[in-house]
């Protein structure tokens, strides 16, 4: 506990990062702007010595992928594979490791990501920095939306600060890449291939990033909150982090909390905290709502009846279909249609498709034609035979799981708002079809390519 | 050691040749995309499955050997 007296000088008067306490990544956090290196030093204290020199980064690097492995930290980009074990496996790869910090975050209903970089960035920059020493690589690239000038401009200044205080046993160079908003630019492959020069759009594997990625190199790449919460591992070590959480998952996430509540916005839970108590921190409901869309666009809606009691870790949310992926929590209110709001989404979700799978490109838009007619009451009798079939033809015959997250969201608006759907599909609108979108839908921040021509019915 | 089945998806344009040369394991979607039966093929299919991989046009059909990602 290096920090423990740099903490209590915290400019948090609540005690920021004291052991086994929330807040954790959101300690000291300045209400506008971004925290500076002086002050993130204040509220965290200074990177611990874990090796002696340089000759021992090796042994390092090990001490700290097994402080990651007794922490049990799992990554916070959507997926939850256990950091440890993909550390292991790009260090054990032959050739010289990078890492990529992916703050791509191109889920609509996320802010986790950006905000955490806008505001601070020294976690990021510590853990990406850390990330490197585990896997022995030289070298990081932090990986943020273009549309997140914000997180932009702060990680550039975070940088410019480090280089005036180099820390002497640190020699990772860390650069920036801007990368697209698009649904599907964050995906892995994507990404790499992005940086390869390429468009950000996904590839066919293997070879699997950590076996040869950027450059044929192995490559971890881990979502930059997964990197902040190694920031503080690498401090306070795997027993810290394990007071707050469950067994299977410990620790904090960040989560991003939207719909009718008083303060939508950025919130750091404990792992099996209940739904009611974010909820009670977002200052509580302002009206009332028909369901909860967990995950994110390719997560699973839960609907209002079943949401008692229910409690933010994957563990518990299986029960209910569902998973916490990328941290969104998003209500959906009275005053929307469910019905009207899946079938935006479904289009939506089609034209997100990077349009290199038939079966994703034909079988989204089929979903979404599908969904559209029974919002308007014009779908023929067995539509919903139909959509179960689209289901099963587009799961798991992409390169990515852009079309399987896409059909797990649509599935479960279909099972959670069942007797909205089948009103619809017998009377078509309803009055709160028109009312404006609640979920929401990014426009293309560039003229996407051409979906693909190929195809004997294309 | 035995074959799997896989295809490329971004690869694969639909021409539709692999189901014509290996109806046992290969139908076609609505679309003309091919659904595939991965489990471990027959070895008196292993012979048809690799004239299906060398006539696909975009060569998106491949036959994997278990434990081992060189494609055939």
């Amino acid at each position: 506990m290096s920090s423990s007296s740099a903490v209590t000088e915290a400019p948090d008067p609540r005690g920021g990062a004291l052991p086994g306490t929330l807040p954790r990544l959101l300690a000291g956090i300045p209400p506008e702007g971004a925290m500076s290196l002086e002050e993130h030093l204040a509220v965290h204290g200074p990177l611990p010595e874990l090796g002696g020199g340089r000759r021992r980064d090796r042994d390092e690097g090990a001490r700290l992928v097994e402080e990651i492995e007794r922490a049990g930290l799992l990554g916070h980009g959507g997926a939850a594979f256990p950091t440890a074990r993909k550390m292991r496996a790009v260090a054990a790869a032959r050739g010289r490791a990078i890492v990529v910090a992916n703050g791509a975050e191109g889920e609509p209903a996320s802010r986790k990501d950006r905000t955490l970089m806008a505001s601070l960035p020294h976690l990021v920059l510590d853990g990406a920095s850390l990330a490197a020493t585990a896997v022995g690589a030289s070298e990081a690239i932090v990986c943020v939306c273009g549309s997140a000038p914000a997180s932009l401009q702060a990680l550039n200044g975070a940088l410019e600060e480090r280089e005036l205080r180099p820390d002497p046993r640190r020699s990772t160079s860390i650069r920036l890449a801007e990368v697209p908003g698009d649904y599907v630019a964050g995906e892995e492959s994507a990404l790499l291939k992005h940086l390869a020069g390429g468009a950000a759009t996904p590839t066919f594997r293997p070879p699997m990033p950590y076996e040869q990625g950027l450059r044929r190199r192995p490559t971890l790449i881990q979502n930059v909150e997964t990197l902040a919460h190694i920031a503080l591992i690498a401090r306070h070590g795997a027993a810290w982090f394990r007071r707050l959480g469950t067994a299977s998952e410990p620790g904090s996430a960040l989560v991003t909390l939207s719909g009718p509540v008083a303060h939508p916005g950025v919130y750091e839970i404990e792992h099996g905290a209940s739904l009611s108590s974010l909820i009670e921190a977002g200052g509580g409901a302002t009206a009332g709502f028909r369901g909860a869309l967990l995950g994110g666009y390719g997560g699973s809606w839960i609907a209002a009846e079943r949401l008692h009691g229910v409690a933010l870790s994957n563990e518990h949310l299986a029960a209910h279909g569902a998973s916490l992926g990328a941290g969104v929590v998003l209500l959906l209110s009275d005053e929307a249609c469910p019905v009207a709001e899946t079938a935006r989404v479904a289009r939506w979700l089609a034209l997100q498709s990077a349009g290199q799978c038939g079966p994703c490109v034909h079988g989204l838009d089929s979903l979404a034609a599908t969904l559209a007619q029974i919002a308007t009451g014009s779908a023929p009798a067995k539509a919903g035979a139909r959509i179960e079939r689209l289901a099963a033809l587009v799961s798991r015959r992409g390169a990515c799981g852009h079309p399987d997250g896409a059909v797990s969201l649509l599935l479960s608006a279909l099972e959670s708002f069942s007797v909205e759907f089948a009103d619809h599909a017998r009377h078509g609108a309803c009055e709160r079809c028109a009312s404006p979108s609640e979920l929401p839908l990014p426009r293309r921040s560039q003229a996407k390519a051409e979906p693909s021509t190929r195809g004997p019915f294309a | 050691m035995s074959e799997r089945l896989r295809v490329n998806p971004i690869a694969c344009e639909a021409h539709g040749m692999c189901a014509e040369l290996l109806p046992e394991r290969i139908t076609l979607d609505e679309w003309g995309y091919p659904l595939i039966d991965g489990r471990p093929l027959e070895p008196r299919l292993v012979q048809n499955a690799l004239r299906a991989a060398q006539a696909c046009p975009t060569f998106a059909l491949l036959v994997e050997r278990d434990g081992d990602n060189r494609r055939r």
